[in-house]
């Protein structure tokens, strides 16, 4: 039904040019100008290439998004995710109209309010009570809609003791609360969100994200929602896109495009420089090689080897540590008292150590791999041979996302407590 | 499907059309405009000791020594019985407006760079709130004038030629002029700011030469007879022109010329109108740009 969509992409692009904007610029207007004067197409727009960061490129002009087509029905709460420099942010900036497209049009039946970062426009000088009322605004609230929310919005950001003192004497953490509350007591027909997630203690994380989906179920409010936090994309979103490089990759149910992402994701550090590990890879539960797992989800890791199998007596073993490489746990086959079995018919020489519930927390980890003699002597240290990802899950199913805040592993805890329905 | 597409509310497109105005949208975002002039007035004089008073010492000490550099020592005079100080303090009230609003717009877009880049709202509430609010700090100034007036020409003998004229009524519209020539040339320098600098500098000192060309510290008439080969740099100035007319209300010297006034109503009314168009078009991809 064309009834119940709200908002519609059609074939937007947006293109940019790189490097300075200096003397260039002149004549590239003029030629523009000129072009347009005698009714010819912006000869700029046809040049420019798609938008891989990591490749040198032939022209100055790249698009950040390309033929993005799609469509939002009334209610819905759209996830939009894709790695950095996928285009998420040119996409919202467009949205929220801050920058106009190159290309293609957004036809919308209802007011879109944007959320890229909040607290826009706060001054310093003035009280909490007045910037709410300035933020408000800016963000498309009339005065009278503030008056009747004020004390909600108070409330919520539990900043009543400080609403009469000047913005400036505020911690940033009080400042972050004083501006979500506006932001979530915002009414639009349409609401785009970019990572205000990330905010927070854990307390108001939970506020947050309540709120979130208060807004997208109760009032059946139409939500675009961007965000790295895979947790917080599969909690809200009941539909999801993938960009990448700029343009719509995947679409579909949140899960099936988490799962796009994730396998989509490629290792970057493959050479290792050993004279026996060839290649340490992670393996998903589909024996898929990722570089991100979700928090609590088993793993593998492989190790593609050569001539361990020609020394008697090896032990092959692995260090996790986190990114500020401090050890988190380690396995060897020494631990279990099992050796490398010399098998001469074996060509490939393929080892896996597959664990279970590993209770790690959302970050990143590096892993490092060490082969020694059985006698003590170590032989090889590869440091790190690989890094991955933990990606952020709601594990205990409340919607708390736990994230580096609370340490590095997580616990199954039972408790004889009650628990709070 | 035809009608289906006419529901939709609004639609963003690549396409650039000349004049593309949503006053409904406008209007709906009338009370930021009140908030960014409150946020304006109570910020500015924050964690100063005279607060406000700031809004009289700069205009009264700018005349005192406009009165003693141009009028006792440069000897221009300022008209048959009309004080010196008044006559400068007309000037310098008018032309701070003008200068204020045009100042105060000129860099709307590098000053506002960070909200305009997070949240949209109609771009142009910013450069209006800026020409409010210095209205209000032009209405102080105004009373401080009206103040000096009364005590010169009523209990004073100094201003005997000086008289309120009928014609004062159309003061408003001169204030209105000056809002729309400050704001139009200032909508104009901010969007060409965001792709070339160089006016950011061309502002700082231009101002300062247009008030030399904009008859604050002389007569119009004076300055046809001492320089007639060059008058015509100033006599088409629609600053000088507001200016001139202004004294000429207040002080009832020299004559109300009502071609000169309405050739002042077109052009600040065009200015305007190519400040808003300019403006327009560049609000929607400056962010890009600036």
């Amino acid at each position: 039904m064309s009834a119940d969509i709200i908002l519609k992409v059609e074939d937007v692009g947006k293109q940019y040019r790189l490097g300075l904007v200096g003397t260039g610029t002149i004549s590239h207007d003029l030629n523009r100008w000129w072009n347009r004067i005698i009714g010819k197409e912006d000869p700029y727009l046809k040049v420019g290439e798609a938008n891989d960061r990591s490749l040198k490129g032939e022209s100055d002009y790249v698009w950040a998004i390309k033929n993005i087509n799609f469509e939002v029905k009334r209610g819905e709460v759209l996830g939009i995710i894709g790695k950095n420099g996928a285009g998420k942010s040119t996409l919202l900036k467009i949205l929220s109209r801050v920058t106009g497209p190159t290309t293609g049009e957004i036809k919308t039946k209802g007011r879109i309010a944007s959320l890229l970062e909040v607290g826009t426009g706060f001054h310093p000088e003035m009280t909490g009570r007045e910037n709410i009322y300035l933020n408000g605004a800016i963000l498309g609230m009339t005065k009278a809609e503030i008056n009747d929310k004020i004390e909600e919005i108070i409330d919520f950001s539990g900043c009543l003791r400080y609403v009469d003192t000047p913005v400036k004497r505020y911690s940033s953490g009080m400042k972050v609360r004083l501006a979500f509350a506006v932001a979530a007591h915002l009414e639009p027909d349409i609401l785009v969100v970019d990572e205000v997630l990330a905010v927070g203690d854990a307390e108001f994380q939970k506020k947050a994200i309540g709120k979130m989906q208060d807004i997208s179920n109760s009032d059946g409010r139409t939500v675009l929602f961007v965000s790295h936090n895979m947790a917080a994309v599969e909690n809200l979103c009941t539909r999801a896109i993938l960009l990448e490089n700029g343009g719509v990759k995947f679409e579909g149910p949140t899960s099936e495009v988490i799962d796009a992402y994730i396998k989509g994701q490629k290792f970057e550090n493959e050479i290792i420089d050993s004279k026996y590990i060839k290649k340490v890879a992670i393996l998903n539960k589909q024996k898929k090689e990722v570089s991100n797992l979700m928090m609590g989800e088993n793993f593998t890791i492989q190790i593609t080897a050569s001539g361990i199998n020609d020394v008697k007596g090896l032990h092959l073993g692995f260090f996790i540590k986190d990114a500020f490489e401090q050890k988190i746990a380690a396995f060897s086959t020494a631990m279990k008292n099992v050796e490398i079995i010399y098998d001469a018919t074996e060509k490939n020489e393929v080892y896996s150590f597959t664990v279970t519930n590993p209770n790690l927390i959302e970050g990143s980890y590096l892993l490092d791999i060490s082969v020694s003699y059985k006698t003590g002597g170590r032989i090889e240290y590869i440091n790190p041979a690989i890094s991955f990802n933990v990606l952020a899950r709601d594990v205990y199913g409340n919607g708390v996302l736990l994230n580096s805040h609370f340490g590095k592993i997580y616990l199954d805890v039972e408790t004889t407590l009650k628990i709070k329905s | 499907m035809k009608t289906a597409e006419e529901h939709w509310l609004y639609v963003i497109s690549s396409k650039k059309k000349l004049i593309d105005f949503n006053f409904k949208e406008i209007w709906r975002y009338r009370d930021l405009l009140f908030l960014f002039v409150k946020r304006d007035i109570i910020t500015l004089y924050k964690q100063t000791v005279l607060g406000p008073l700031w809004y009289l010492i700069q205009p009264l000490f700018t005349s005192l020594i406009f009165t003693l550099i141009f009028n006792n020592l440069a000897d221009i005079p300022t008209g048959e019985g009309v004080p010196n100080f008044l006559f400068n303090l007309a000037g310098i009230t008018s032309w701070n407006y003008f200068k204020d609003c045009l100042v105060g717009t000129s860099d709307t877009f590098k000053k506002n760079e960070n909200i305009f880049g997070k949240v949209y709202f109609p771009r142009v509430i910013m450069p209006m709130s800026v020409v409010v609010s210095n209205l209000l700090k032009f209405g102080i100034q105004v009373l401080v004038f009206i103040g000096f007036y009364i005590y010169f020409v009523f209990f004073t003998t100094k201003a005997a030629a000086a008289q309120p004229q009928s014609s004062l009524f159309l003061i408003p519209i001169l204030i209105f002029l000056m809002a729309l020539l400050g704001l139009g040339f200032g909508m104009i320098i901010s969007s060409m700011t965001t792709k070339y600098r160089d006016l950011s500098f061309l502002v700082q000192f231009g101002v300062q030469l247009l008030m030399y060309g904009s008859a604050v510290m002389y007569p119009m008439s004076y300055f046809k007879d001492k320089l007639p080969n060059y008058y015509w740099l100033i006599e088409w100035n629609p600053i000088a022109i507001i200016i001139e007319s202004f004294r000429t209300m207040a002080f009832g010297v020299g004559e109300l010329d009502m071609n000169k006034l309405i050739y002042t109503i077109i052009t600040s009314c065009i200015i305007f109108l190519i400040g808003l168009v300019i403006f327009n078009k560049t609000e929607k991809s400056f962010i890009d740009t600036i």
